[in-house]
């Protein structure tokens, strides 16, 4: 079945209720059960939960075939937790049919990806696939389709029952020995536990692993102690120097400065450019750059941000310092110095990623956000957005909450060189769509800007304020003529991974990749 | 391979970025920034041993690259050196859109210069004269001469001044208010405005330095510069900014042209506009702004 951005979606996938994407709000005003974890009485005072080992703690919890556990990425490519708990539930345990629920999964998983191979991981779900373990789902090895839900989309997915959870497995920074745990106060501090906390509520077992233990009562915290069933120490939870990868950088790169600035000039010439506008920034170069460039127009009409969101960077941080941001909703830090921010200030406030974006709760912060400056891997001139699959067909990026506040912000801008490499990065298709052309505005490139014409409004504030704007069908043209027309990529029909809506709907499928072959 | 229109030589230049011609990554796309002139660099930026390389490079971006209505100007090495007829056949073959002679120091060098690129034209079959020229006065004898550098070609279409050489002659180091070329600065701004070319400030050298720069640009601007040379694209916005005439000096000037033309029709000569004393002359300078104000795309008028 064609859905509402010209993807066939194959007809077996579209049971137990399962829709194809209607285009955005679809399923706007609906009504839901929410789903309920089945949760073990701790009546009798035990003093501590501790475990010495995570085998006890899984034990414990009931750890069994076929089960669904879960984990958080706050750590990203610099987590232990997952892969020494999955470690555990396999060679230890011996245990096999596996159910994954990430908030992402990268290359701190790899060792996923061998259990992948042997049959004893069966299926996954996350955020984000990179690595190792997204050339294994590619290759078609899990036994069901991966299922890519942005960061709204989980927690929806959550609280709808489609996936429930029987052990949340969920690095702390620091936690007492019943379970009050959060990002801080530890050697190795994460900052936000955004990604964690929702899990903790909606899991039938809750196990914290920490390498910090403080003594009871650790409050203020993220995850409470009623939560949580059992709590390990262990020397390291993760390496704190991998959470700023390569990408959370300040750029010095002219392009990426220029296009930064460009970004910030489209921003300053909309309506919703005013006194406590809301917005936020990715940490790609241009992205993160973007902010500097805001700070100029934000000093010249005297205005301050209302809140920034999201994912937050040092960045920001230094913004709300001088005095230009009044909160931070934070559910994931990019940098340590964001990290010991959100403890140090009280306008730094932690949310879950429910509260983030979660389209089927009453208020998800993504839908009062003004602005979304975000990046991808591919547009297409529908403006339909690829962050997940690479030009070679392969899983290799994460939604996060893209999808989710393209879908909310009064205003997204896309903002990616032209081409990469050999790649054109504005093309005629993208390999998947991962946000909907309906909720993209604005596309800004090194070679010029071009907005959805869905938005007339907005290409009329651009050229009040005489800022130059082309056809994104130019811009594709001008790709190719640099780069050249790539030959559409081959794929076999088995579908390896179903890309959901934020709303659940199935938005697209990325299929077993072809081996290429010189024929 | 690319057809560049024929180049004007009174066009808009506040802005000529230099960027080494040996390295195609950079070149390739030089356009983007939106400066209005690109300078591709053939001299102190190339290697003696990679000259030839430099030449190639630059060959294969002026005949494939569409630089649109970005002026592709070629700086070409010193006379004293043996590349610079080669450097002038690859400009005009690959059909640059002028070249900027370094070191310039008298009209004759300009003559020189001149008579390569007419055969060079020839022997490429482009259109004669349709290459430009300006120089780099980079000694005081280039400043003292600058009147005659000027007026030596119908091709010329400015001096600048290059700042880096200059300062070891005159024995002076960069000031932060621009003291030690005030003199030469003011004798080559005279000299251009009385040959009719136009005239452009050195770089400033330290990139980090954007406070630094700004108060050059906004000396640059006031002295009566044109525009500017620039070695980072994070330059450019400052430049055009403050070369842009502003809303009012606009509204002014509209004032000034429409009024004009009133009391010419009526048979006034002198008379007064908001209290000042104005004649023919502020018409003319009232129209120059006008049209800077049209190039630089901050005029939304209807003269």
């Amino acid at each position: 079945m064609i859905n509402a951005v010209g993807r066939d979606i194959p007809d077996y996938l579209l049971k137990d209720g399962r829709e194809v994407y209607q285009g955005k709000n679809y399923r706007d005003g609906q009504y839901f059960k929410k789903d309920s974890p089945r949760v073990k009485k701790h009546e009798k005072p035990e003093g501590s939960k501790l475990c010495s080992t995570i085998r006890e703690a899984c034990e414990k919890c009931g750890a069994h075939d076929g089960m669904t556990f879960s984990f958080h990425t706050e750590f990203r490519d610099g987590d232990y937790v997952a892969a020494m708990v999955c470690k555990v539930l396999v060679e230890e345990m011996g245990l096999k049919d596996l159910h994954v629920a990430a908030t992402s999964l990268g290359s701190a998983q790899n060792i996923f990806a061998d259990y992948i191979e042997e049959g004893i991981i069966v299926e996954a779900q996350s955020s984000g696939v990179r690595g190792r373990i997204g050339e294994a789902i590619s290759t078609g090895k899990l036994r069901e389709p991966a299922i890519i839900r942005s960061h709204g989309g989980r927690p929806r997915a959550v609280e709808a029952g489609e996936v429930h959870i029987d052990i949340a497995f969920l690095a702390a920074s620091s936690s007492d020995c019943c379970g009050n745990a959060k990002g801080q106060g530890g050697k190795n501090n994460c900052g936000s536990m955004g990604f964690a906390m929702h899990d903790a509520r909606y899991a039938d077992h809750t196990v914290i692993i920490t390498d910090a233990l403080a003594d009871f009562p650790n409050i203020p915290c993220s995850i409470s102690c009623i939560d949580v069933d059992a709590v390990c120490v262990v020397d390291q939870i993760g390496d704190t120097s991998k959470i700023a990868t390569k990408e959370a950088r300040m750029t010095e790169n002219p392009r990426e400065l220029m296009m930064a600035k460009n970004v910030a000039d489209v921003i300053a010439a909309t309506p919703y450019f005013k006194d406590g506008f809301s917005f936020q920034t990715g940490v790609g170069g241009p992205s993160l750059a973007a902010n500097r460039f805001l700070e100029e127009h934000m000093r010249e009409r005297n205005i301050k941000m209302g809140f920034a969101l999201g994912g937050i960077s040092g960045a920001v941080c230094d913004l709300m310092d001088k005095g230009l941001v009044e909160r931070i909703l934070d559910t994931q830090d990019f940098d340590q110095k964001a990290a010991a921010h959100l403890f140090s200030n009280p306008k730094h406030i932690e949310i879950d990623l429910s509260q983030y974006a979660n389209p089927s709760n009453k208020g998800a912060y993504v839908n009062n956000l003004d602005f979304v400056v975000l990046s991808a891997l591919e547009i297409d001139t529908k403006f339909n957005v690829n962050v997940i699959t690479g030009s070679d067909g392969i899983l290799r990026g994460a939604p996060g909450g893209h999808p989710d506040t393209a879908a909310g912000s009064k205003c997204c801008i896309i903002v990616t060189p032209l081409t990469r490499g050999r790649m054109a990065t504005v093309c005629k298709d993208v390999v998947t769509v991962t946000t909907p052309g309906d909720c993209v505005d604005v596309l800004v490139t090194d070679y010029g800007i071009a907005v959805n014409p869905l938005r007339q409004d907005l290409i009329a504030c651009l050229d009040d304020a005489g800022i130059k704007h082309v056809t994104i069908e130019s811009l594709q043209e001008k790709a190719y003529s640099l780069v050249g027309e790539p030959d559409p990529l081959e794929f076999e029909d088995q579908v390896v991974a179903i890309v959901e809506a934020r709303d659940g709907t199935i938005l697209d499928v990325v299929r077993k990749i072809k081996p290429y072959s010189f024929d | 391979m690319v057809e560049r229109k024929k180049p004007i030589k009174n066009r808009l230049r506040r802005t000529m970025m230099f960027m080494n011609a040996q390295k195609p990554g950079l070149i390739k796309d030089a356009y983007i920034y939106g400066s209005d002139s690109i300078i591709l660099d053939l001299e102190d930026a190339v290697a003696e041993n990679q000259k030839d390389a430099a030449r190639f490079s630059l060959y294969h971006a002026l005949k494939n690259i569409d630089y649109g209505d970005t002026e592709v100007i070629v700086r070409i090495n010193g006379l004293d050196t043996p590349h610079w007829q080669e450097d002038i056949r690859v400009c005009v073959a690959g059909g640059a859109d002028g070249i900027r002679i370094a070191k310039c120091e008298s009209a004759a060098m300009v003559h020189q210069v001149e008579e390569a690129v007419l055969a060079a034209e020839r022997e490429f079959g482009v259109e004669e004269g349709r290459t430009l020229l300006m120089a780099a006065l980079e000694s005081p004898l280039g400043i003292m001469n600058a009147y005659e550098i000027c007026k030596a070609s119908d091709r010329m279409f400015g001096v600048a001044i290059s700042g880096g050489d200059l300062r070891k002659s005159l024995h002076v180091q960069i000031q932060r208010d621009g003291i030690e070329l005030n003199t030469a600065r003011s004798l080559m701004i005279l000299a251009a405005r009385a040959a009719g070319v136009q005239v452009f400030d050195t770089m400033f050298p330290n990139i980090d330095d954007m406070e630094g720069f700004k108060a050059e640009v906004i000396m640059d601007h006031r002295m009566g510069f044109d525009g500017k040379s620039i070695v980072n694209p994070k330059q450019i916005a400052f430049v055009h900014e403050t070369f842009a005439p502003s809303e009012k000096e606009i509204a002014y000037a509209e004032k000034l042209v429409r009024s004009c033309q009133a009391q010419a029709d009526a048979g006034i000569g002198v008379y007064t506009v908001d209290g000042k004393m104005v004649d023919i002359p502020f018409f003319e300078d009232a129209k120059r702004i006008i049209a800077l104000a049209k190039a630089c795309g901050v005029y939304h008028g209807d003269l």
